[in-house]
């Protein structure tokens, strides 16, 4: 109780942590891992869908629907332009 | 909120979209570093229409082709010479050579010094993944010492150049090493290059998985991208000879940073003949 | 030799000129903007003189760090929007060939001017040779066609200088001047006439506006197989390849558009052959010996040829003035009236191969590797041999 009441930064009405939506073009994914392994919050897994191409596109992880905080990594360090983020 | 799944990225409106997916491998860096150029013509203020994007052969000359401009896939080391005609001919455009280590390095590099001490205003992009990837991972100019490919099976017994130190040496005016994992800086520099006046080189490096990445023992694309991130430091002050890139050698970081930005005259061939005075 | 630079473009006038000069007098007479070469004897005279003459009247001149970039150069000028030339020899010319092979796929219009010189390998630098005139034809790897003319006196090559740059922009093709060191270093008249009356053919441009999306760059809606042209910054946002393309530009890398491609581009010189080939007769009507000469061996055709009839032989010439496209149905019709065809030739047998092709009557050679003008006379001892 202590400890929440110290830790919580004292601008935190005023100070918002963004929020993302995730948007993804599955058919362009070709399975590398970057947007997963890269995400800061670890908000991405790889599903278990396949694209036609046969791989594995990432999805939001159960659980982290509100992790997102649009710091937009993802869509800049993916290869083939098949993901990115906007703020909610 | 889980994902949604759409048809069309924001960054889509400078690329041929009818073209996507593009023809490299899963976890190839090429894909982030023209995100980075795109997104660095965006923000540069000059019109879409008068960026120009040349280059050689090879993956990373690939990229022109997807990119929606006045883009031209020339023949193999020539990408210099070819825009440099065409920033001269129509000062208004903006030039830029997106290429790769062995396109703009070995049969390019005579043209590439030569740019560089002309200090033609058009900005070079090299792309470098240690190897010809296009042809399936050959041994090339960059190639770190000891490294393995397809035509060095025993291991690289040459010594590769140091870009960012070749191309200083040889007068480029704005000299800058990243990878493409460092997107936001990556973009950065390729707008202080497309606002510089005068040749700007960048460097950027990039994980090829199955060219470079799969005879070296490294496991795939993440491993490889690790790799960078765990032994890149960022120095924009670093001594250019200094900035050698040995795999073998643990305790040798890769330095990135924006290393070179001064000032030179720019060339103009018609400069001359208006401060005369000439009639 | 200076050149005090003046803001005239056409020199109009009568002038004691060097061939090589008069080279590029024509380049400026034509609207040339863009320069791009290397120095190589016996073409250098024209460099120099380019590089005093377009500062002056505002346009581009640059000497490259090799023969390679040059010719990449002029195909990004060529695309860039300029009348685009160079200049240079036999050992140059070789390093161009690839780059031509990038004018032919890119259809950039430009012009390359090749004073021969003795060959092969660094040769004889400062004698002439006519010996690249089936490399203009083949230099390049791949199926392709070009248009290369051969100037006879100084004011030939200003006058097909000029004509180059014309075919070049008609048809989009790299165009060749293949004159030679004896042509280059010779001094002669030259009339250059007002500049209202140097002939000017531009490029074809497209009907489809910049943004189009039914603009197809490089399908071709007319007979003629040649594309409308567009430039860099015009934002028409094409992307010209290299690699085999179709009619978006894309790279297509398969048999079927592969075919359709380098036909067109083959056929847009070979099915209009007609509207380029150019060549000069002299005493052909009745003529028993053809003689079929080119460049500067031309000029002692016409006095084998002369003598030849003082000696009452029915001697005649045809002199080339397009080497390429070859005239073979002028060969042909020739062939079912003269005995036999003499070549004389500075090279040990080109042009006369091609004219075996298209011939069933003998066909003489006389050659010499190059090094010296080649004399009257042992032409005239060929066409009398051709008599017999």
């Amino acid at each position: 109780m202590v400890e929440t009441l110290l830790r919580k930064p004292l601008d935190s009405a005023t100070v918002r942590v963004p929020l993302g939506q995730v948007f993804l073009i599955s058919g362009r994914c070709k399975g590398c891992r970057f947007c997963i392994d890269f995400c800061p919050k670890d908000v991405l897994v790889e599903s278990q869908n396949m694209n036609a191409k046969g791989y594995h596109y990432p999805v939001v992880a159960h659980g982290k629907e509100d992790a997102c905080v649009n710091c937009g990594f993802c869509s800049l360090v993916c290869p083939e332009f098949a993901i990115f983020t906007e703020e909610v | 909120m889980a994902e949604i799944q759409v048809e069309s990225h924001p960054i889509d409106a400078l690329f041929r979209k009818d073209r996507l997916p593009h023809i490299w491998c899963p976890g190839c860096g090429i894909g982030p570093i023209a995100h980075a150029y795109a997104l660095a013509i965006l923000e540069s203020g000059i019109p879409q229409d008068k960026h120009v994007c040349v280059s050689g052969i090879g993956c990373s000359a690939r990229a022109e082709g997807y990119m929606n401009l006045d883009t031209y896939h020339t023949t193999h080391g020539r990408a210099l010479p070819f825009a440099t005609a065409m920033a001269l001919v129509n000062p208004e455009l903006e030039v830029t050579v997106l290429s790769g280590d062995g396109d703009l390095i070995a049969i390019g590099g005579n043209h590439l010094i030569h740019a560089a001490r002309r200090n033609v205003d058009i900005n070079a992009i090299c792309v470098n993944n240690f190897n010809y990837g296009m042809t399936g991972g050959q041994v090339g100019p960059t190639t770190p010492p000891g490294a393995r490919a397809t035509t060095a099976p025993y291991g690289n017994y040459e010594q590769p150049f140091i870009l960012p130190y070749l191309a200083a040496a040889a007068g480029a005016v704005f000299v800058a090493r990243w990878t493409s994992l460092h997107v936001r800086q990556l973009k950065d520099a390729i707008l202080r290059a497309m606002q510089k006046k005068g040749f700007t080189f960048i460097e950027v490096l990039a994980p090829c998985p199955v060219g470079f990445g799969s005879p070296n023992d490294i496991g795939d694309a993440i491993e490889e991208t690790w790799l960078y991130r765990e032994r890149c430091v960022v120095d924009h002050n670093a001594s250019l000879q200094s900035l050698e890139i040995d795999l073998r050698r643990k305790d040798v970081p890769f330095v990135m940073g924006n290393f070179v930005d001064i000032e030179r005259p720019t060339f103009d061939p018609l400069v001359m003949m208006k401060e005369k005075g000439r009639e | 030799m200076i050149v005090t630079p003046r803001e005239a473009r056409v020199l109009t006038g009568s002038h004691f000129m060097l061939g090589d000069h008069a080279c590029a007098e024509g380049a400026l007479a034509a609207g040339c903007t863009f320069f791009a070469g290397y120095p190589i004897t016996p073409s250098t005279e024209i460099a120099e003189r380019l590089a005093a003459r377009l500062p002056a009247v505002g346009a581009i001149f640059v000497q490259m760090e090799d023969e390679l970039a040059s010719m990449a150069a002029l195909v990004g000028a060529s695309l860039a929007g300029a009348r685009a030339m160079t200049a240079t020899s036999g050992p140059g010319f070789s390093l161009m060939q690839e780059n031509i092979g990038l004018a032919v796929m890119m259809e950039a219009p430009c012009v390359v001017v090749d004073v021969q010189r003795g060959s092969p390998s660094t040769g004889l630098p400062t004698l002439a040779g006519q010996s690249d005139m089936m490399q203009v034809k083949w230099g390049s790897h791949g199926d392709y066609e070009i248009v290369a003319y051969a100037p006879s006196s100084p004011q030939e090559a200003f006058d097909l200088v000029v004509k180059a740059f014309n075919t070049a922009d008609r048809w989009r093709i790299p165009v060749f001047v293949m004159a030679d060191e004896l042509i280059g270093h010779m001094t002669e008249r030259v009339v250059i006439p007002p500049a209202d009356q140097i002939p000017r053919v531009e490029r074809k441009r497209p009907r489809h506006k910049p943004g189009d999306p039914s603009f197809l760059p490089f399908l071709a809606e007319n007979e003629d197989l040649v594309p409308p042209i567009v430039h860099a910054g015009e934002g028409y946002r094409v992307n010209f390849d290299s690699l085999t393309h179709d009619e978006r530009g894309y790279p297509a890398t398969a048999a079927a558009p592969h075919d359709r491609l380098v036909r067109r581009l083959v056929n847009k010189i070979r099915l209009h052959a007609d509207q380029i080939i150019e060549y000069e007769e002299a005493l052909l009507d009745d003529a028993e010996v053809a003689v079929l000469a080119y460049g500067s061996t031309a000029r002692s055709a016409r006095r084998a040829v002369i003598e030849a009839r003082e000696q009452g032989i029915r001697a005649g010439l045809l002199r080339l003035i397009t080497v390429w496209p070859f005239p073979e149905n002028k060969i042909r019709e020739l062939n079912n009236r003269v005995k036999a065809f003499v070549v004389p030739e500075l090279n040990l047998g080109q042009m006369s191969r091609e004219t075996e092709r298209f011939s069933s009557r003998p066909v003489i050679g006389v050659n010499h590797a190059g090094g010296a003008m080649m004399a009257p006379a042992p032409i005239l001892d060929a066409i009398r041999e051709a008599t017999k």
